[in-house]
């Protein structure tokens, strides 16, 4: 077992001594320190939470949308899980923005992970990392004129006869 | 297409080709595995650069989960990973559990327990395997190949099915294991050491094989934990991540094992550390097994939680019991609210950390359903691992990556 020395209240009390009250809605779900920071913060955030001697998280766990259309202005969530693996502590942080401007600074310099993570994410909400090395469809289709995952884009209806596919049966 | 991404290709220096030859291996090649494609750029037979391409078989699981009930979307998570389903299926249910407050009883815990070591067994088994293939030794494959079957009879005995396993509901099991099961189960403790240790006989120290494993596809722990590798990838280049002793779940916390590392990182190395994963699962199963023995009268016979608004009541009470009815029809209906909540829970899956980040807004469905699955993750890593090799390393190192079309595009 590991020492459990870093705790969620010192994690906190560090990101506030160093991006004073950009940071909001602290929160513990289920024991997860949470927050949320302006977009703008992204790259800087994962960076001291990086390099900082005492927080050290550097493994990108995941990183992935979520789309909220009823809150104008914030419509897309990027959520970033981190895990320092000496301590053991994992946290978890947001930055949201708008779906019309959905630019985002690149995780790519730091993780070479977050390389597929994004593009994903882009490829399914259509978020724009900007300073992505290769920033286009991972697993949809490239021709795919929209990006599936955003909420207004219903399940194809399973009983639908207008398409003719011989080779799978419909 | 591979012209217009790499136009020009620069072929490196004191190389006595004209141009480099551009190869697609895959989407449908054998060697493969699995569909996913190659796009690899040769100078001879050295690989200059590797592009992948992945997605041909993305069955939208992240959307469909989305518009589903809970215990329905247990049988999408068998179709990630589908050589160790069973291991996915109860990260699942941790993570519903997680999200409800559902406490399992230990019994529980325990049985589960054997079902995911013998879910990580045969996940191994059939990575170890193939890379043998892979090198030209058949033999192994075929042998261990008995096992398999027979871990797929003891799911079959619990469950019903064999590869997407949907087994366990959320709370537990869906019924007790029979006396079969667990008569299999001896069989296999039995046997199966003699025949891993023959197995091992048969590559580990094998010239052929060494000469083909030992320093191909390797990864320093510094760029594998940048590349976010986990499991036993990760744990062949040195560093000693284990969701099971990290974060444990499942009561794992109870057992004792060891988690074994490798230095290099290379093909060998994995190979070894799988190895090695499988004697520890069967040492984590005897423990849980004589575990599970150890309960007495009431507590013998405990197989789930108690949690009505989740676990199917039995059919003798829904056709006798009115409130049994209701539960009956509001579950497999889907009309049953969840709680509002955000959860990440993640297990150590055959490929490394499975996650599952949930989102529920207290509606039927949930929200959102992120998974975290490993094999995509580290599948990234494959041109700079394979940077420089020959092209027949290229493909031992794809196999002993344990690339699993399934997981990679969900």
């Amino acid at each position: 077992m590991r020492s459990m020395a870093l705790t969620n209240e010192r994690i906190q009390e560090r990101l506030v001594e160093k991006f004073g009250d950009q940071l909001t809605g602290f929160e513990e779900p289920y024991g997860l320190l949470t927050f949320i920071a302006p977009k703008a913060l992204n790259l800087k955030i994962l960076q001291f939470l990086y390099d900082d001697a005492e927080l050290g998280f550097r493994f990108l766990t995941t990183l992935c949308a979520v789309h909220y259309p009823d809150m104008p202005g914030n419509q897309l969530a990027i959520v970033y899980h981190l895990h320092n693996l000496k301590d053991n502590v994992r946290i978890r942080f947001k930055v949201f923005t708008p779906v019309s401007e959905p630019d985002i600074f690149t995780a790519t310099n730091l993780y070479a992970t977050a390389n597929w993570m994004e593009r994903e994410t882009y490829d399914f909400f259509g978020v724009n990392f900007v300073g992505h090395p290769n920033l286009k469809r991972i697993l949809n289709v490239d021709e795919m004129d929209y990006f599936p995952m955003l909420k207004q884009y219903p399940l194809e209806d399973g009983t639908r006869i207008d398409k003719d596919d011989a080779m799978f049966g419909r | 297409m591979a012209e217009l991404l790499h136009p020009h290709v620069k072929l490196p220096e004191g190389s006595i080709e004209k141009q480099t030859t551009t190869l697609n291996l895959g989407p449908t090649h054998p060697a493969t595995h699995g569909v996913m494609q190659n796009i690899l750029e040769l100078d001879g037979e050295r690989i200059v650069s590797a592009e992948q391409t992945i997605g041909y078989i993305h069955r939208a699981f992240e959307k469909l989960a989305e518009h589903r009930p809970l215990y329905q979307i247990t049988t999408l998570t068998d179709r990630m990973n589908y050589c160790s389903s069973p291991i996915n299926n109860m990260g699942w249910h941790l993570t519903c559990e997680k999200l409800l407050k559902v406490k399992t009883p230990k019994r529980v815990d325990y049985l589960r327990i054997i079902i995911m070591e013998l879910a990580r067994i045969s996940d191994h088994l059939i990575c170890n395997s193939i890379v043998g293939v892979d090198s030209g030794a058949y033999t192994g494959f075929l042998y261990v190949m008995q096992y398999r079957e027979l871990i797929y009879e003891i799911y079959e005995e619990i469950c019903g099915s064999r590869l997407t396993t949907n087994i366990g509901r959320i709370g537990g099991f869906e019924r007790n294991f029979t006396a079969t099961a667990f008569n299999k189960l001896e069989k296999f403790l039995d046997e199966y050491p003699r025949v891993l240790t023959e197995f091992e006989h048969l590559f580990t120290r094998n010239r052929i094989f060494m000469e083909r494993t030992q320093g191909t596809g390797a990864i320093s722990a510094e760029r594998a934990l940048n590349y976010g590798f986990t499991g036993p990838n990760l744990r062949a280049a040195g560093v000693d991540y284990d969701v099971r002793v990290h974060t444990p779940y499942s009561s794992y916390e109870d057992l004792a094992f060891t988690v074994p590392v490798g230095s290099t990182g290379d093909n060998y190395d994995r190979f070894l550390v799988r190895n090695e994963e499988m004697r520890q699962s069967l040492s984590l199963i005897t423990q849980a097994y004589r575990k599970v023995q150890e309960f007495k009268g009431a507590e013998a016979d405990v197989y789930h939680a108690d949690v009505p608004e989740y676990y199917l009541p039995s059919k003798q009470d829904v056709y006798t019991k009115m409130e049994a009815l209701i539960w009956h029809f509001k579950i497999i209906m889907g009309e049953t609210e969840i709680p509002v909540g955000e959860v990440y829970q993640s297990v150590e899956g055959g490929n490394g950390e499975l996650g599952f980040y949930l989102i529920s807004d207290g509606g039927r469905n949930p929200y959102r359903l992120h998974f975290r699955r490993p094999c995509f993750i580290y599948y990234q890593a494959y041109s700079e691992l394979t940077k420089g090799a020959m092209l027949s390393d290229a493909i031992m190192t794809m196999s002993s990556l344990n690339l699993i079309a399934g997981e990679l595009d969900s």
